[in-house]
Formats: C-alpha cells, structure tokens, sequence
C-alpha cells in the first residue's frame, strides 16, 4: 500500500514570530521545526505498517530549502522515502496554490492513501486535505483519532464535538488525523542515522509540469493586509460565593451568550 | 566546534522529550522524592540508554559524544533523570562492555542498553571516597565463589525495582583491588534506605552493605587485580558525561533566566532592561558556551582514541563550577521566586552543587590536571 505523507516546516511555534514586508511570515528569521501536527499523520502512518499492512511510506515536502529538515525527521520517524519541492516562485503561495502544488506531487509519487496532520501549527486553516482530496478527486476523512485498514478500506473514527462516528472510506483517499490519534514517536538515534540514508527526491515546479504563475504570492487569490500582535489576555471574572454564586454564573454565561 | 547534522537531530529529538514528557512531571518526582519510572522506560524506548553501545548488544552505535549530546538536553530541563542516565550508561553499563567476557556481555548488557534494567557502580565506602583506592570492602575466593564483605556509600542507581546489578570494587588481595558484579537480590546483599538528598531529589541513591555475599567466581568483571585501573577509566570517560550534564544545567538556567527578565517587570521596565541583569545573563551564555567547547572537546579526542584524560578533567571541573556560579545567578535573577521550589531555577541551584563533588570533586580534577603538568 502506498502511503503519502504531507509534512510541513513551520516556525517554532514557542519562538518569536516576524513578518516580512510582505506581509508573509519571515520563515528565515525564526528557526523551524516539522510540525507537530503532522508527527501525528507521520506516526499514524508508520503504525498502519507495523499493525501488519505492507505499506510504503513517502513523506512529502513543499517548502524552502531548510524543510529538508522536517523531510529527515519525518524519515527518522518511519517514513521510506522523501519528496521536496522546492522552487523559487513558491514563497507566498497560498492553500490554492499549496493544494495544487501537493496534489500534482502525490499523482506523480502515486499514493493508495493521503495522510494530513489536522492543521499546519502555523497558518492553522485546516483547508489542504479537502483541497487536495478534492484536486484528486477521491473522498477525504477528516479528524481521525483512530486508524485502520485492510488495504483496500480505510476505517476511520472521527471524534467531534457532538459525535463519535465510524465510517469506512474505500482506497484510494485523503485523510486526516487530530493530536488525540496516538503521541508521535521521539526517533532514536539508529532511527536518525538511518534517515540520512534513506532517498530524498527534490522536484521543481517544471518536474511537476505546474506553471510558475499559478503559484507565489501574486497568484495567490488571498492577500494580507494587516498583521496585529495578540491582544494581551485580560483578567478574567473572579465570582466570589456570598450564597449567590449560582444566580451570578448563570447570569455571566448568559451575557456571554453560553446559555 | 559544529556537531554532525545527525547529532543535532538527536539534539531536537531529545530536546522534544524533555519538554513534552520530563517537564510536565519531573516537579512533582521531585517533591515527593520518586522515581520516574515512566520517563525512564520511555528514555529507553527511544534508545538513550543504549547510544554509546554497539548495535549487536542493541545499542545505537553512537559514541560519547552522542550521550553527552543527550546528557545536556536532558539536563537543561532536568538532572535527575539526566544522572539517571549517566550513571547508567557510564558507571552501570560501559565496565560490562569494556572489560566483561562475552558471557557477561550477552548476559547482562541487551537489558541494560535497552534501558529495562539499570546497574550500578559501588566504589565509594563511608570512609574513602576521593581516595578510593583505600576501599576496604573484602572479597575472598572459596571454592568457584566469592565471598564479599563491606559496605558502599552514595551509589547511583543501586535500589530501583529495575536495577539487575552493581559492580563494586574490593580488596581481593594485599594491595589489589577488584572489580565483581554483585546481581541484585543476592542473599546478603542489602540496600539501605534512600538518602534525603539536596537536589538529584527524583534520582536513586543507596549505602549498600554486603554481609558475606556469595556470587560465582566467573563474576569477576574484568582481569583480577586491575580493578583500580579500570574504574579510574571509567571515571575518566565519566567525567565527560558529567561536564556535559553540567553544561545541560548551566544553559537551562540561561533559559529560564532569559524568559524572566524579559517578563519580570521592575521600576516600569523589564528587569532585562537593566544592565546589571542583562550582564548577568551575557556572562552566563558566555559560561555555558566555553563549558560546552570543553566536553565536545574532550568527548572528540576520547572518540578519535587520543589522550583525553586532562581534557575531561579540565571539562569536568569548568562545566561544573560554572554550573553553580549560573545557578547562583539564575536564582537570584528570580529574585524570591527563584527560592520557590516550583520554579526550575530553585531545582538547578539544588542540583548544580554536586556536581563539584561525584564523579571525582573538583579538588582532584586539580590534581589530574597538574599531575598532567609535571606537578
Ligand atoms: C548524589 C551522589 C551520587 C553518587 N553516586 C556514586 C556512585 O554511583 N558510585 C560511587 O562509587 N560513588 C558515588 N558517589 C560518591 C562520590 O563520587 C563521592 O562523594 C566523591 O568522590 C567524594 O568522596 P567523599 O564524599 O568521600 O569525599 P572525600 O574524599 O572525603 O573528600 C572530602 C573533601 O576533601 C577533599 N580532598 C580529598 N582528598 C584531597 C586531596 N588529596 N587534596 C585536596 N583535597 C582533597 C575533597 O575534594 C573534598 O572537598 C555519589 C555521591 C553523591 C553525593
């Protein structure tokens, strides 16, 4: 069974960040890391392997030369195999032009199974897998928390807010996984060392037969005009009991519209 | 010094770890003074335990470098579990490989590098520490047996529910002293109760007294009589180890204070912003990075076979005074908060102190360091 991962470098979420003067994230300033996020996706796919499916992992990368470093965790992790893109007329793409990007890659590797981290610790929009399902044009499961297959289905429980729901998705497919799906393994050093043996292909846009003006910031269809710093967190509401503490919460949630 | 790619990556992974799994925990291991059994086991999961070691006993087929790489990430969060650790790899397991037979080898090591079991070495008696070639602990030969009496003070490691054994050292003659593997369990062989220990609270440390303890004669760990040379060996690449675990903590306290003095604020300003803070804080980076050139220097030429004895004396003594000398500012960075046993610094200050005095005080990293001058 081929298996594709999409993995992401992404600031270190605990750093500071910075923004260019475009407006977009200045990746350079800030040291990166594979998001956590997508350890999960990498994880659940090395453990379809080990519960007894023959699988063949390729971990899959779009992002400026330093993402060759979430590629070799990613490697050190389990995964077989791994595929960068990297071009120049890539910074500032958005999740159109990421999608697109990522769906030519995983058509050209050929996959049975897409697996996705919920969101990107960074942008968080939680938009690529159905995108890229949608450009593959084969079905998506989002959320998982747990996975399985025979090779042929994919049986998936989805954990939201409301429901628990177990639904089976017949291959190929997208999927993706939440932090609650199993804690991602720490590679070991033999695992680490391994992983620089293991191939790393790099494709441009020009392998994958994309035209550099779909992609970048000019082609993108969303534009940032304004970045604010988080507003500092204000104090929250102490309610003391004088015998009407019940009456007053109740009042507070109403005003909050949480009744 | 630039360290391999595959060791930074090693770095991260374990950087990873300490905070996500140690940090959470260690705090309360270290109040209630328990073993973190849970951290250990998945420290051997991820292979720590085995990083110096061979892959045909399951090691990683790193070398000291890697374990000192591991040893200071660990340490920047926490020290107990990165003396866990070094002990068990450096004091515990690295004798059994470098001077057991194969019988010992595939008997004991597989556990060990795995990390499912833990060793421990007993050197220190109650009355000889820094001078412990005057150990009094007996062993005599009867029959295919050895009989041993003494006791051992201060040992590492030696009474978890998943230590298999300490090698301790003893008189096995006139002047001649030996190394033997003593199995835990073994009948006579008692492990005091835990010491109340200043810091390295959620670290395991026994006195051991061995009351005509019998174990076989093939028990014997290395060649009779070489006992002395093999453990001054074996402090000597151990002391590597320590100078990296100290750099660990000297660069955690340069964490820990840099975060504060950008948050704590003090007649209107940061206290960052006050030159006597921000000074403190650049000498302390400067202290952690010179500690850090002297174990990755000492660790490159014990890997290259060179002589490296001085080189890890000089690391040892400088990454542990310095440790303390940054722990000491850290906390009082922190001001009354950093006498406060929730915050990590009050656990740097506790733990740094040792570190001048296992594994070989400072006063005989002097003497080895001028011994080495004609002195
Ligand atoms: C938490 C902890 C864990 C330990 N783990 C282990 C372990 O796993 N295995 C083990 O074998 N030991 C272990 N030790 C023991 C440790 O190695 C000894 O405490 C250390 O070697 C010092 O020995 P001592 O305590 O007997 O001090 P002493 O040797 O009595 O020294 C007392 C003081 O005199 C100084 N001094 C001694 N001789 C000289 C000299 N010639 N010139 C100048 N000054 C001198 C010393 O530097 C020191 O300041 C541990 C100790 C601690 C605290």
């Amino acid at each position: 069974m081929k298996i594709v991962v999409l993995v992401k470098h992404v600031p270190e979420p605990t750093a500071a960040w910075r923004f260019a003067d475009d407006l977009t994230l200045d990746r350079s300033a800030v040291e990166g890391r594979l998001s956590q996020l997508d350890e999960y996706a990498v994880e659940q796919a090395v453990r379809l392997g080990e519960a007894g499916v023959p699988v063949e992992i390729t971990c899959l990368t779009m992002g400026p030369a330093p993402a060759a470093d979430a590629l070799r965790k990613a490697l050190a992790m389990g995964g077989d195999r791994g595929v960068h893109v990297l071009d120049d007329a890539l910074p500032g793409s958005d999740v159109l032009a990421t999608s697109l990007v990522l769906a030519k890659a995983v058509q050209r590797i050929g996959f049975d199974l897409v697996v996705c981290g919920m969101a990107s610790t960074d942008a968080e929009m939680s938009v690529v897998p159905a995108m890229v399902a949608d450009r593959l044009g084969v079905p998506q499961a989002s959320n998982a928390a747990e996975l399985g297959t025979d090779g042929t289905t994919l049986t998936v429980r989805r954990e939201t807010d409301s429901a628990t729901e177990e639904i089976a998705v017949t291959l190929p497919a997208v999927v993706s996984v939440t932090d609650q799906s199993g804690e991602p393994r720490y590679p070991a050093f033999k695992a680490i060392m391994a992983a620089r043996k293991k191939p790393v292909q790099t494709w441009s846009l020009a392998d994958l037969g994309i035209d550099a003006a779909d992609v970048g910031l000019a082609a993108s269809a969303t534009v940032v005009e304004d970045t604010q710093p988080r507003p500092p967190r204000a104090a929250g509401t102490v309610i003391v009991d004088d015998g009407d503490a019940a009456g007053r919460l109740a009042e507070y949630l109403a005003t909050a519209s949480f009744l | 010094m630039q360290l391999t790619e595959e060791l930074e990556a090693l770095r991260a992974s374990v950087r990873d770890f300490a905070r996500e799994v140690v940090a959470p925990v260690i705090a309360g291991h270290y109040e209630q003074h328990t073993f973190p059994y849970e951290i250990v086991r998945q420290m051997g999961k991820m292979g720590l335990f085995g990083l110096p070691f061979p892959e045909e006993y399951g090691g990683m087929g790193g070398d000291y470098l890697a374990l000192g790489v591991a040893l200071e990430e660990l340490a920047r969060v926490d020290s107990s579990v990165a003396i866990t650790l070094e002990a068990a790899v450096s004091l515990g397991a690295m004798p059994i490989y470098r001077y057991g037979t194969a019988e010992q080898k595939q008997r004991w090591l597989p556990a060990l590098v795995s990390g499912e079991a833990l060793a421990g070495f007993g050197l220190t008696e109650p009355g000889f520490g820094s001078d412990a070639g005057g150990t009094q602990t007996r062993a005599v030969l009867d029959g295919d047996e050895w009989v041993i009496n003494g006791s051992k003070a201060f040992i590492t490691n030696s009474g978890t529910d998943i230590t298999s054994l300490v090698t301790v050292t003893a008189l096995t003659g006139p002047d001649e002293i030996s190394a033997i593997v003593v199995p835990s369990g073994t009948p006579g062989f008692e492990v005091g109760p835990g010491y109340s220990k200043v810091g390295w609270c959620a670290s395991d440390t026994h006195p051991l007294h061995l009351d005509d303890v019998r174990v076989p004669a093939a028990n014997l760990l290395g060649q009779r009589g070489r006992g002395f040379a093999q453990f001054l060996h074996t402090l000597d690449e151990g002391r590597i180890a320590i100078a990296a675990l100290a750099t660990g903590l000297a660069q955690g306290c340069v964490d820990e204070s840099v975060a504060y003095a950008k948050e704590r604020r003090a007649f209107g300003r940061a206290i960052g912003d006050f030159q006597a803070i921000s000074f403190k804080l650049a000498d302390m980076r400067t202290r952690a990075h010179t500690a850090r050139l002297a174990w990755h220097d000492a660790a490159a030429r014990l890997v290259a076979g060179q002589d490296f004895k001085q080189y890890a004396a000089m690391a040892k003594l400088h990454a542990s005074e310095i440790a303390v000398t940054n722990a000491r500012e850290a906390t009082q960075i922190h001001g009354g908060y950093g006498f406060m046993n929730e915050y990590p610094v009050a656990r740097f200050w506790r733990d740094a102190k040792v570190l001048e005095i296992g594994e070989g005080t400072s006063e005989i990293q002097r003497m080895v360091i001028a011994r080495d001058m004609g002195l």
